[in-house]
């Protein structure tokens, strides 16, 4: 028992320290603008690959654009595209797995088949064929992970649905003479929610990995927009010489996704021993 | 190790027995000052709401308490032998032979993913030193003599093909396959349909009458009570509110707390047929 | 006119699927048919597997039987027009056995017993929390429970919340679905007690579902036996479940634990070994 109240406690320092460093994150995201020191996409090819200076805090790179500031706008990008993959993803997954699990029959039937049709795919490989019929660029890219994505969550959700459903309380609010409609919206969707505070910050994570690998194929960003998988793309020709190049971007994408995840692991520390399901 | 025999009468023997439990800020008594015996081939009820401490006083006996948030006062001697403080080597030993277990949810007693003739076996092989053919036949004589139907068939099928009411005979089946000198039956019936409860109850009287086992009968249900118990215990709160022979507890009920208990329950009042 | 008629339901599970399968249909219901006059209980006795529950959902207009009609007040619960139906939702609640599934976890009592008054009733904020309290005094709770959520009642008092919840409307019916059979006994009969004394107040009608004819007996007047699917006795007087020469319900009388130890029932000698 002594156990479980450090293990609490450790839980509540791990919850702090990842929302201070994702707050941190997500200010210099959506300040990026205001506090590159430098303009991102300014080419001098005279200033190419400086070390660390006052002018530019983290270097240039091979094209003498400043590091620190590309990694700041690249923030923008990553973490605010990878936001709207994973809310979007989330939101279609949520809206159509309630659905099918509430009603059931036919509907169900259909859009269970279109999930396992888009499952049998490996995702990113999918994702990359789309991006063939799209065309390459950002937004053809999110549009691609967005349309793989939320088929795992309209599985997630229908599978939580139809246990929920099952549950005496939802044919007592039927008997008290509430809609299909009340019923999903008061009692179905908050049974169903909690879980995903923990499967969500996941879901971040990988939402960001994949946005950088579509970039880092060529496939995402169009140079000489800045974000992180395009960095390293454009990193790789100077890894012996000048690995910084590659590192600031990896580090960066490895730092976010580590304390979402570590996020992840307070919040069901936390959930698991609070509430009573 | 000595063998221990149902030849004596006086086979269960719990002295001021106290359990206490350590919370985070305190500790807290849950049963206080609990003194019975148990005679072989008697039936001692023990009559009480939830949370009255029946189910801790026989997990007590058991010794199946977790070791590190409570503790064990008094004495709990079995034909003699102390219990409380025995090594746990022992005790394993102890359980399952010499005193059974019986457990309000048939289901939960079972593992799902083993066939009940694996589970079966396996509580006889584990405290004799029987060979798989031999402890087959023990299991199969011991559901015939509670007259379970095919007992080879129950034998290779899965707990969640049984119905509650044949799982718990089952485990009946299992609890006295053994002999055990006392058998411990906590809430044996409230799982069941009432169609089923007398059936089970007979069965473990049976057990009584054939090999003479000890039964302590936990129930918050005075119909079981009725039906079984030779002497009972009424428990409140943590303490023994009341012990008396089963008619003198009926008609004579002292503790306000007994009559409470006899007076709040769905009577039938149609004497023509019960008896 | 009776307040309920179930006429010759029929049911089985099993069969409206898209493909067919290949094990054959299960049949839970056979040719159903009883009533329940306006002011009175129709207790429902039945081992589980007999089909009361389907019966139970049958008749609260969850699921529609494959054959027979389920008559309120005359009207079909299953073809009447929408203004029907939903009048007769009102008029027709359920208090289900595990009072904790049938809560939402998340929701307060207060809230718990307010939907029903949210979808029928025009009430403002401060006449809805009164009822609501009067509720709750009604059912031998009180306004302090208003705001706990279920996991911090016991399960005697959370059924309590939901006879509360059945109540709120008004109904005219109760089906109450083994709604004593997870309590103990103290419990039980607070419970029973509580449910006669509504009737009483209310002028309610219920249908009492059970596998115990202990229950059944202290608040029944009609008595109705169901094995395997099948009515096979109706009463309208409960006392006639004692006389009867049915073998099934002989069995069932043969089962009833004794209520005094001179009755019982077990053999108690210990043979010489």
């Amino acid at each position: 028992m002594i156990a479980t109240i450090r293990s609490q406690l450790r839980s509540q320092k791990a919850l702090g320290i990842c929302i201070i460093i994702l707050s941190i994150l997500f200010f210099l995201a959506i300040f990026a603008p205001w506090l590159a020191p430098n303009d991102p996409v300014a080419v001098n090819l005279a200033l190419k690959l400086q070390p660390p200076s006052w002018n530019y805090p983290l270097g240039t790179d091979h094209l003498g654009r400043c590091n620190l500031s590309r990694l700041l706008i690249g923030a923008r990008i990553s973490l605010g595209f990878a936001s709207l993959i994973f809310l979007s993803s989330l939101v279609i997954g949520l809206i159509i797995g309630t659905l099918a699990g509430y009603t059931g029959g036919w509907l169900d039937y259909i859009l269970m088949r279109i999930c396992d049709t888009v499952m049998a795919f490996p995702n990113l490989l999918l994702v990359i064929g789309l991006v063939g019929v799209f065309g390459p660029g950002l937004s053809q890219v999110v549009l691609a992970l967005i349309l793989v994505q939320w088929v795992y969550y309209a599985r997630i959700f229908r599978g939580m649905v139809l246990s929920v459903k099952e549950q005496n309380y939802i044919a007592a609010a039927k008997i008290s003479g509430s809609s299909s409609w009340k019923v999903m919206k008061k009692h179905i969707v908050p049974n169903i929610l909690p879980p995903l505070a923990v499967m969500g910050t996941l879901e971040m994570g990988w939402a960001i990995m994949d946005l950088s690998a579509m970039s880092f194929l060529g496939l995402g960003v169009q140079p000489p927009t800045p974000e992180w998988g395009a960095m390293i793309l454009e990193g790789k020709s100077y890894i012996r010489t000048n690995p910084e190049l590659m590192l600031y971007p990896g580090l960066m994408i490895m730092l976010v996704v580590v304390t979402f995840n570590v996020l992840g692991e307070a919040l069901s520390e936390r959930f698991g021993v609070k509430r009573r399901f | 190790m000595k063998k221990l025999k149902t030849e004596q009468s006086n086979v269960l023997q719990v002295n001021n027995l106290s359990v206490h439990m350590q919370t985070k800020d305190n500790t807290s008594t849950l049963v206080q000052d609990i003194q019975f015996e148990l005679h072989r081939g008697k039936v001692l009820g023990i009559v009480g709401e939830s949370g009255s401490g029946k189910t801790v006083t026989s997990m007590a006996i058991l010794q199946l308490l977790d070791q590190k948030t409570t503790t064990i006062e008094g004495s709990i001697k079995l034909q003699g032998r102390e219990l409380n403080g025995l090594d746990k080597k022992a005790m394993r030993n102890i359980r399952g032979k010499d005193i059974a277990f019986i457990m309000q949810n048939p289901m939960n007693a079972f593992t799902p993913v083993y066939t009940i003739g694996n589970q079966f076996i396996e509580t006889i092989r584990s405290h004799t030193k029987m060979n798989k053919k031999q402890a087959t036949e023990i299991a199969i004589e011991a559901m015939q003599h509670v007259n379970l139907p095919n007992p080879k068939e129950l034998l290779t099928s899965y707990p969640f093909q049984l119905s509650g009411g044949m799982l718990q005979r089952v485990m009946i089946a299992m609890a006295a396959c053994l002999h055990p000198a006392v058998i411990i039956a906590d809430e044996p019936t409230t799982a069941l349909d009432v169609n089923n409860q007398l059936q089970v109850l007979h069965h473990l009287n049976q057990i009584r009458t054939d090999y003479g086992s000890a039964i302590l009968l936990i129930s918050h249900d005075l119909g079981v009570i009725s039906e079984m118990a030779d002497d009972v215990i009424v428990m409140q709160h943590g303490r023994i509110v009341e012990k008396a022979d089963v008619f003198q507890l009926f008609d004579h009920p002292q503790h306000e707390y007994t009559k409470k208990l006899l007076h709040a329950r769905p009577k039938l009042h149609v004497e023509e047929y019960i008896g | 006119m009776s307040l309920l008629q179930v006429k010759e339901v029929t049911h089985s599970y099993g069969s409206h699927k898209l493909f067919k399968w290949k094990d054959s249909p299960k049949q839970v219901l056979k040719n159903i048919s009883l009533s329940i006059e306006e002011g009175t209980c129709l207790g429902l006795l039945g081992t589980s597997g007999a089909g009361k529950s389907t019966l139970g959902k049958i008749i609260l207009g969850l699921e529609q039987p494959q054959q027979g009609q389920v008559l309120f007040q005359g009207h079909n619960i299953y073809t009447a027009d929408k203004l029907t139906r939903q009048k007769i939702r009102r008029d027709l609640q359920v208090v289900f056995q595990d009072s904790y599934s049938a809560v939402n976890p998340r929701l307060t009592a207060e809230r718990i017993i307010a939907e029903p008054l949210e979808n029928y009733e025009k009430l403002t904020i401060s006449e809805q929390k009164r009822t609501i309290i009067e509720l709750l005094e009604r059912v031998g709770l009180s306004e302090k429970d208003l705001t706990k959520y279920p996991h911090q009642f016991s399960g005697g008092q959370l059924q309590r919340i939901n006879i509360a919840r059945a109540i709120s409307l008004k109904p005219k019916l109760i089906v109450l679905d083994e709604s004593v059979s997870s309590l103990d006994m103290v419990n039980q009969t607070l419970i029973l007690n509580l449910l006669s004394e509504l009737k009483e107040d209310f002028g309610l009608s219920y249908l009492f579902i059970t596998h115990d004819i202990k229950a059944a007996y202290a608040i029944a007047d009609t008595l109705g036996v169901l094995e395997k699917g099948e009515l096979i006795e109706l009463y309208d007087s409960k006392n006639q479940f004692f006389s009867s020469e049915h073998p099934v319900v002989k069995q069932m009388r043969g089962a009833i634990l004794a209520e005094h130890p001179r009755f019982r029932s077990l053999p108690t000698r210990i043979s010489k070994t």
